[in-house]
Parts: C-alpha cells; sequence; structure tokens
C-alpha cells in the first residue's frame, strides 16, 4: 500500500507547477450540492476537467442511532433503523427484526414471513425506482425522475395501508408483525405488479438505449469484482462486476429459499452495467412478489415472543440483501433488556469507499454518475 | 412639421427596410417593436417551457398564479425585479456587473438583421448573416467574463466549459452556414430547385430567402440530401451554442449547481434568462432563414396563385381562433367553484382576446401585412419546441464527448459537405474542365 | 444603389469618426495600464470594436463583420480563457513596466514624427481621389480582389499567410503541451 498522504487530493504541491500551471484547482462538491444525495461532502482534486483524487468528508447527518440503541430496549429501538436509509425503511427493518429474533432464537410465523417478502420487494422497488430517478436526474435526464415517483408513489399508498406510514414504515416487530394484512392487501398488490411492469419497460425505453444515455454511463467508474471484494463492496454494485452474490440466494434469510428468482448479472462493472442489473432487479422483485402473494399461508402472525425481551448472552451477526448491499446487524447481548452494542454495517457507507477508486482520472461529470450509480444514501452512511 | 410628417410618412409603399431606406424613424418605431414582441415572446416561452415540459412529465406544471398558471411568468419577472441585488464581495465588481449586459446586448443586437418578411426587418445588410454570427459570438464573452468574475469555482469551470463549447460550435455552425450561402449563388439540380438567376450569391438575410423563392425550394431540399445535412449540422450545433439540454453542460445543475452564473441572483440573473432565450430565438431565426425558407409560405412556387394565396392568408386567423377555440375548451374545463370564477373569467378574457386577434387576422389587407411575420414566428417556433422537446428528452453529454461531437463528427462532417456543395453546384464548369483536360 | 441611400449622405460622420477614435484610444490606454488582465482584455475588445465601427465608415462592412467574428467574438475569448486561469493574485505583485525608457522614447518620437509628418503633408504624399463605396458590394469586391479571375492577385500571399497561421498554430502546441 502506498502511503496514504499521497493519495490526498489535497496534497497539491507538484514539483513541476509553473506559474501558468495553474489548472490544477481543489474543489468542494457539497455538502450542499444538488448531486451529492444529501450532504456528502467530497473534495474533489482536478487537473482541468479530471479527476486526480477525491477524499469523502462524511458525518454531516450523524445522529448516533448505534449510540441511541444502547440506550433502549430492543423494542424500543426498531423505528430508530428505519431512519438509516430512509428510502428502503423496510429492508432495515428486516434486518434488524431478524438479528434479534435470531438473538432469541425464535422464528417468525410464516404468514408473518410471506407478508415480509411482500413488503421488502415492494421495498427494493421503491428504493430502485427513487435511484433511477435520481441517477437520470444527474446525469442530465430529467424526465425519468417523474415517471417513477408517479409510480413508487403506488408503493407507498400500499405502505399506508398496510402500517400508516409511506416512509419510515416501522412495519416490522420482533417476532413477526403488528398488523394483519388489510382487505384487499393482495388485491393491491397484484395490481401494482400489473401497473409496474410496462411502467419499467418505459423507464428502459426511455434511456437503455438512448445514445447519450450509453456515452455516459459505458466504460464509467469501472470497478472489478476483485477491487470489490476487496473494498467489501456490496449489492447490485458487486454483481454488476460479475460477481453472483446475493445474500437473499448465497445464505437465505426470511422464506427466499422458496422463491424461484435470478441473480442478474453484470459483466463490465461499469455504471451502465449497474444500471441494466437493477433494471433486471425490478423485474426479479416483481417475480418474487408475485409468487409471495400467491401463496401467502394463513395463520399466525406474530411468534410468542416475551413482553420483556431479554436475550441471552451473546452476539450475532445477520445481514440481509437490502436494496443497495449487504445490510448487516452485530448485536452483542449482555443479558439486559438494552443491546450491549449494536453495530450497522451499512451498504451505502461501504460502497462509498470505493469512489475515489472509481472515479480515478475520470471527469467531474463522471463523479456525479457515479454517485448516483452507487446509490448511497446519507442518512445510512452516516447513521 | 410637415417635413417630419412627410418624412414618416415617405416610407408607407416603400418595399426596402427602414434601415435600407436611412428612415431612422420607422427604424426606431420596428426596433422597438422586435424588443417588445421579443420580451413577449421569452415570457410566453417562459411559460411554454414549464407547460410542456411538465406535461411530458405528468405533471402539471404552474396552475396557481393565475388559470393555468398563466401570469407565472409575470409573478416571476416581479420576484426577480424586486431581489436583493447580491455581489459577492470577492468578486471582481465592475466586471461582475458589465457581463450580464454584454450577453442582453449582444443577443438583441442580433434580430437588427433578422427579416420577418421581405421588408419586415430593422435593416438588411450586405453582411446580414456575418453580422448575426458575429455579433452572436459575442455573447461568450459575457459569460466567460461572468463565469471569471464572480471569483468561484464552479462559476469558473462553467465559463471554462461554455467558452470552449461555443467556439469549438461555431466553426460547424460556420461551414453549415457557408454551405447555404454557397447555395444561393449555385444552380439546382433536377427537381430539387431551378437555376439561379444571378451569378452571385449574397450574405443579407433578406437576399438568401429571395434566392429560396426564385429558385423555387427551401435550402434544406436543396441538392438533396446536402443541404438536409448542412441543416443538420446546424441545428446540432444551435442547440450546443446556446447551452441548452442536452449540450447544457455551462449550467449543468447536477454538477456545477449554475454554471457560469451561480452567484447571480435578481435582476442580473433575469438578464442571463433573457439573454439565453433570446438567443435561442436568434439561431432557430438563423436557421429557418437559411433553410426553411424564411417568411414564406408553404409552397409560394407550387401552389401560386390568387386563390391559394387567400386559403394561406387565412392560416394567421385561424390559428390564433384554434388557440381561443382551445382556451374556451379549458374555460369550460374549469372547477365550479366559487373560488375560480376570477380564474374562469380571466381565462374567458385570455381566450377571447386571442379570439379577438385571430378575427382582426382574418381581415385580408391586415394578414397581407402579417402573413410574413406569421410564417416566419411559426417556423421558429416549431424550433423553440423542439428545444424544450430534447430538455424532456435527452441526458446531458459528458464535456469531452461534446468536444467529440464537434470536432470530429460535426467539423469534417461540414468541410466535406461544403466541398461536395460546392463541387454539385459548379458540376458544368468541373465537366468543362474536364473535357478541356482530356481532349488537350 | 438604390436613391434614398444617395438622398441621405451618412449623418454625423465626424461625430461617430470621433466617439469611435476616442473609443479606440481609451482601449488601448486601458489595455496597458491595467493591472489585472482581465481588465485589459475586456479593453482591447472595446478598442477591437470600435475598430470594427471604424471599418464600417469606411463602407467595408465584410471586413468589420470578420473583425468582429474573428478577432472580438474568437481570438478574444482564446485570450480570456488562458488569462482566466493566471492567479490575479501574483499577476497584482508583478512590475507592469520595464525600464528601458530609452528605447521607449525613441520609438514613441519615430512613430509621433511619422504622425505629424503624414497629417502636415497629407495632402501631398497621397494622391488626391474620390472614394466610391460599394457598400452594397463590398463582400463580392473582397472576394473578387482575392480570387476574381482577373483582379485576383493577392491569392498566393493570402494562402501563404493562412499557411503561416497554422504553421504558428502546430508551433505553439508544441511548444505549450508537457506531453502530446
Amino acid at each position: 500500500m502506498t502511503d496514504p498522504r499521497t493519495l490526498s487530493p489535497l496534497d497539491l504541491d507538484t514539483p513541476d507547477k509553473t506559474y501558468l500551471d495553474a489548472n490544477e484547482l481543489v474543489i468542494n462538491m457539497g455538502p450542499q450540492h444538488p448531486a451529492t444525495h444529501g450532504v456528502l461532502r467530497v473534495i474533489l482534486r482536478l487537473d482541468g476537467e479530471k479527476v486526480l483524487g477525491l477524499e469523502c468528508v462524511i458525518g454531516y447527518l450523524h445522529r448516533g442511532v448505534e449510540k441511541i440503541a444502547e440506550n433502549r430496549t430492543y423494542t424500543m429501538f426498531n423505528p430508530y433503523v428505519d431512519r438509516m436509509d430512509y428510502v428502503a425503511a423496510v429492508s432495515n427493518g428486516l434486518g434488524y427484526c431478524e438479528a434479534v429474533e435470531k438473538l432469541l432464537s425464535v422464528e417468525a410465523p410464516p404468514r408473518a414471513q410471506y407478508i415480509r417478502v411482500i413488503l421488502t420487494e415492494l421495498n427494493r422497488i421503491a428504493s430502485h425506482q427513487l435511484w433511477l430517478g435520481t441517477h437520470a436526474l444527474d446525469i442530465g435526464a430529467i424526465t425519468p425522475l417523474f415517471y417513477t415517483f408517479r409510480d413508487r408513489e403506488e408503493i407507498l399508498k400500499i405502505f399506508e395501508k398496510y402500517c400508516g406510514a409511506r416512509l419510515t414504515t416501522h412495519a416490522f416487530r420482533i417476532g413477526g408483525l403488528q398488523y394483519e394484512a388489510y382487505d384487499g392487501f393482495e388485491k393491491d398488490v397484484r395490481n401494482f405488479v400489473k401497473f409496474v411492469r410496462p411502467k419499467i419497460d418505459e423507464y428502459e425505453e426511455l434511456l437503455t438505449t438512448n445514445r447519450i444515455w450509453l456515452e455516459r454511463t459505458k466504460g464509467v467508474g469501472v470497478i472489478s469484482g476483485k477491487d470489490c471484494i476487496a473494498l467489501g463492496v456490496t449489492g447490485p454494485v458487486l454483481r454488476a462486476s460479475g460477481v453472483k452474490w446475493d445474500l437473499r440466494k448465497a445464505q437465505p434469510y426470511a422464506n427466499y429459499k422458496n422463491f424461484d428468482f435470478e441473480i442478474p448479472v453484470g459483466l463490465n462493472g461499469d455504471t451502465y452495467d449497474r444500471y441494466i442489473v437493477r433494471m433486471q432487479e425490478f423485474r426479479q422483485s416483481l417475480r418474487i412478489i408475485e409468487q409471495a402473494v400467491e401463496g401467502i399461508p394463513e395463520g399466525p402472525i406474530m411468534a410468542k415472543v416475551p413482553k420483556v425481551m431479554k436475550p441471552p448472552v451473546g452476539e450475532i451477526y445477520h445481514s440481509i440483501e437490502a436494496p443497495k448491499g449487504e445490510l448487516g446487524y452485530f448485536i452483542v447481548s449482555d443479558g439486559s433488556t438494552q443491546p450491549y452494542r449494536v453495530r450497522v454495517r451499512p451498504p451505502s457507507f461501504v460502497n462509498l469507499q470505493a469512489l475515489d477508486l472509481m472515479c480515478r482520472n475520470q471527469l467531474v461529470a463522471d463523479v456525479i454518475a457515479v454517485i448516483g450509480t452507487l446509490d448511497i444514501v446519507l442518512g445510512e452512511v452516516d447513521r | 412639421m410637415h417635413d417630419l410628417i412627410n418624412y414618416i410618412t415617405s416610407y408607407f409603399g416603400s418595399n426596402l427596410t427602414p434601415g435600407a431606406a436611412g428612415n431612422f424613424f420607422w427604424a426606431t418605431v420596428y426596433i422597438l417593436l422586435v424588443f417588445v414582441g421579443l420580451s413577449i415572446a421569452v415570457i410566453a416561452m417562459n411559460w411554454l417551457e414549464r407547460k410542456i415540459l411538465a406535461h411530458m412529465q405528468v405533471r402539471l406544471g404552474p396552475m396557481r398564479v393565475g388559470p393555468h398558471g398563466l401570469l407565472q411568468p409575470i409573478a416571476d419577472a416581479i420576484k426577480l425585479l424586486l431581489k436583493e441585488d447580491i455581489i459577492p464581495a470577492e468578486a471582481d465588481q465592475l466586471v461582475f456587473w458589465i457581463a450580464p449586459f454584454i450577453v442582453v446586448l449582444a443577443a438583441f443586437t442580433v434580430f437588427v438583421v433578422v427579416p420577418f418578411g421581405p421588408t419586415s426587418a430593422i435593416t438588411d445588410m450586405n453582411i446580414g448573416i456575418l453580422f448575426m454570427l458575429g455579433v452572436s459570438s459575442l455573447s461568450v464573452l459575457g459569460i466567460v467574463t461572468a463565469g471569471w468574475a464572480s471569483n468561484s469555482h464552479y462559476p469558473l469551470i462553467g465559463a471554462l466549459r461554455s467558452s470552449a463549447q461555443m467556439v469549438s460550435y461555431e466553426v460547424a455552425m460556420g461551414l453549415a452556414v457557408v454551405s447555404a450561402i454557397l447555395m444561393t449563388s449555385l444552380h439546382g439540380l433536377g427537381f430539387y430547385g431551378v437555376a439561379a438567376s444571378g451569378d452571385t450569391g449574397t450574405l443579407s438575410m433578406i437576399e438568401i430567402v429571395n434566392a429560396q423563392m426564385e429558385q423555387q425550394t427551401w435550402f434544406i431540399f436543396k441538392f438533396f440530401p446536402l443541404g438536409l445535412i448542412a441543416f443538420t449540422i446546424f441545428a446540432i450545433a444551435m442547440v450546443a451554442e446556446t447551452n441548452r439540454a442536452p449540450f447544457d453542460l455551462p449550467e449543468a445543475e447536477s454538477e456545477l449547481t449554475a454554471g457560469f452564473h451561480t452567484e447571480y441572483s435578481g435582476f442580473r440573473w433575469s438578464l442571463f434568462f433573457l439573454a439565453e432565450y433570446s438567443a435561442m430565438i436568434a439561431v432557430s431565426s438563423i436557421a429557418v432563414t437559411l433553410w426553411l425558407g424564411g417568411w414564406l409560405r408553404p409552397f409560394p412556387n407550387a401552389l401560386a396563385g390568387r386563390t391559394w394565396d387567400v386559403i394561406f392568408s387565412f392560416f394567421p386567423g385561424l390559428t390564433f381562433l384554434a388557440l381561443g377555440a382551445i382556451t374556451f375548451y379549458n374555460v369550460a374545463r374549469m372547477p365550479r367553484h366559487p373560488l375560480f370564477r376570477i380564474q374562469t373569467m380571466g381565462l374567458a378574457g385570455f381566450g377571447a382576446v386571442l379570439g379577438l386577434i385571430g378575427v382582426v387576422l382574418l381581415i385580408p389587407e391586415i394578414s397581407s401585412h402579417v402573413q410574413n411575420v406569421f410564417w416566419f414566428s411559426a417556423k421558429v417556433a416549431a424550433f423553440m419546441y423542439l428545444y424544450i422537446w430534447y430538455r424532456g428528452t435527452f441526458p446531458r453529454y459528458r464535456f469531452d464527448q461534446l468536444m467529440k461531437v464537434g470536432w470530429k463528427v460535426l467539423l469534417p462532417t461540414g468541410l466535406v459537405l461544403l466541398i461536395l456543395t460546392a463541387g454539385v453546384g459548379m458540376r458544368d464548369e468541373i465537366w468543362d474542365l474536364l473535357q478541356r483536360v482530356t481532349h488537350s | 444603389m438604390n436613391p434614398i441611400v444617395a438622398q441621405n449622405p451618412p449623418v454625423a460622420t465626424p461625430f461617430f469618426f470621433y466617439l469611435l477614435a476616442a473609443a479606440m484610444i481609451i482601449g488601448g490606454i486601458l489595455v496597458i495600464t491595467r493591472k489585472n488582465a482581465v481588465h485589459s482584455a475586456l479593453a482591447l475588445i472595446t478598442a477591437l470594436l470600435a475598430q470594427a465601427g471604424l471599418y464600417l465608415m469606411l463602407y467595408a462592412p465584410f471586413v468589420a463583420a470578420v473583425q468582429i467574428l474573428l478577432y472580438a467574438g474568437g481570438i478574444m475569448v482564446l485570450f480570456l480563457f488562458v488569462i482566466m486561469l493566471i492567479s490575479i493574485e501574483r499577476t497584482m505583485k508583478e512590475r507592469q513596466f520595464n525600464s528601458q525608457w530609452l528605447i521607449g522614447i525613441v520609438a514613441a518620437a519615430a512613430l509621433g514624427g511619422l504622425f505629424i509628418t503624414v497629417f502636415t503633408k497629407g495632402k501631398s504624399l497621397f494622391p488626391d481621389g474620390h472614394f466610391t463605396y460599394a457598400e452594397s458590394g463590398n463582400t463580392q469586391a473582397v472576394a473578387d480582389l482575392l480570387y476574381g479571375p482577373h483582379t485576383g492577385m493577392y491569392m498566393f500571399s493570402f494562402e501563404i499567410a493562412s499557411l503561416l497561421l497554422l504553421v504558428a498554430i502546430i508551433g505553439a502546441v508544441v511548444m505549450a503541451k508537457k506531453r502530446i
């Protein structure tokens, strides 16, 4: 490894700098910038338009979620996880609930599992839709944003009908579900699947074969599968680099092993492949939802969980495939009602590490494209 | 006094533009007319762009200020004028102050030679098209200085991008224009146009349109497909020249926040806005003049004659009547609610005004005078719609790709096109020369 | 060409001449006295535009248009492009005039003498004659002079000049670029 200081973008004193050689400049992108998806601050060192290096400054949205966990009971902490990746709150909840369930050695009943899968996959679609809209907006196509938000609205409506909240849903409880699926839930979901399928084709129509889109995304922000694994990058970014790794298949949680779906994989690991992978994931998610909604069993929705949870002393790591990658919860229990320590492995945070590698020697415009394609949510990065 | 009236009335019946006739009174009137018309066009364009873009994006766009947001541009203008005028402390005060005026001045001066009709132009210059290109190339100075004077990184990068972009695309644009100018003097080929009457070409905007009339073809169809290719090059270059999507890198919102005018606000910002839209209208006017027959109505030669003239003279009035009808259709669709009464009445009033204009334009005496301006504006309006359409459809080019398109695609194509145009136009002479060479 | 133009001779020609000349001179002085290079460039643009105006007054609209298109719109943009990137703080500290007073005075005196000579003896130095302006055919006249079948005597020198410029461009690129 080279000395990290030599990699710093702020290190400006190059030996061959002359009087006219003022074309190297340091730019602060963010924390208030239209395309950094929140409050990410990127310090760019540029040679004209070429990126010589960059450094991410994070923490502007730090709320100490992990520390809060130590002062809350297991149940009380549940809503907090929704605030991390607020565009995929359901997935956060699923990961946390399953981790605590594992710690308690209980398992949610099958009916709850099915509804969980439906809601989580719906949330994956919503998250990807938001990604697509903002990513396309960053690259300059303004129209897809409105299309995706129009369709995402239908998902949020289902959430709202189910639990009353649209964004930070707090949909799941440790041990199962709080609420039974409302009347007509299955019909709504079926209608949604029917509704959204042509819409996904519509998004693709605007972008997939668009020459400018191809030029802007092909060969941009390339990262190899090896580098991904070295950096711990997961999710669609890893899969687009050709690594067939999806926790839903690799370590099936919930009841994903009951469903028939494929893992879309890319080849080149560039922005276009990541786009294609996510577009395929839309369809795979719809497939899962279709199967799940057909097979929802009857039965209870809540396992037997004590009112006051005191998990046995021990530690547990449980991870799920969130829309953005591997979302893991590491929980240490000291036997009391409150966790001793909760550590979240947020996919956005880990994926963001790859930004520097992916942006080197690319242009400023590519940094924007790469930030978009990494699909980060700053709430999750900073926690 | 009598002399003055004589001076004013002496222009009537002249078949020259006021500038060429040397009549300062009418030149001033025309300048004011163009200025007012342009300002109205920019305001209308502001509203239309929002509405059209919104409907492309399954939204409604402005709906609150006035019926269907019709008063939104006015509200915006008031807001911009009343805003605090901020000049950053570290900015170069003088240059920061001058820059927007350079841009506006360049954008508006161009309209001196735009021919809205055979006599409806402020003046007709021998170097019309050169003047237009020259003056519009000055606007880049304003953009560059604006970016530099802000003394901030994003505006500087925006200014660098825009200057590089505008200078590069001017070259391709110039080549396309030259090929159109060549066509004014070259002989037509077969179905696509007849021989030019004179031997000399022209740079005058009015004469270019007259040449299309004489040669009985729009230059877009002349030497098919050469004219079409030249037009395409120009149509691409002009979008880049005006910094609009998909070539809107200088103000790429997601990268540079707002590019060269990041530090500008209020009135100064609105000047940039005004300049951008009038520049769009200006380059569209060039395209219309050079390739789409300027003020000529469709088929002035094939469908010539008194009857057709009368039929086509109905178009301006009918267009406005149709717009009025659409407005009244929307009046009928307004919510029946007391709160909406004023809005409904306002919309009905607007429709009535449109209808009234339509009726007035149906009067033969008036329509014969306004026709040319109408056809010219209609063609320009088509380009304006294209601008909005591009913006709704395309992602943004990256800077190197933009340069690649400009220098490696458009420029060589333009060069080859120029040579081909000259070759096809001079085919008889070349043939003669070849025969003489082979005989000797 | 048309009678109305002939009836209306250009008004206030001396007024416009002095206006433009003054703009040019002030612009020229500002170019060399401003410490800020961008201000100098803007002054130079003013001077160039005023010069274009003078060309117009000489009934040479084509030359005026080319002046605007190439100098003000093209070359000056490239100037600004380079100047913008120079650190202003450093240029402000640089000494602006060098101290070769002697050569400067000699050169200025020579130029001034030339001007005075021309001004006082201009009538006898230059042939008397009426200038026939051809505003409407200016572009064609220029083209004829350059490329015309009978009068095109400047074609060779014109082409040579363009070739020279090309060489200069390539030379500049070779010298300025660190790695090609």
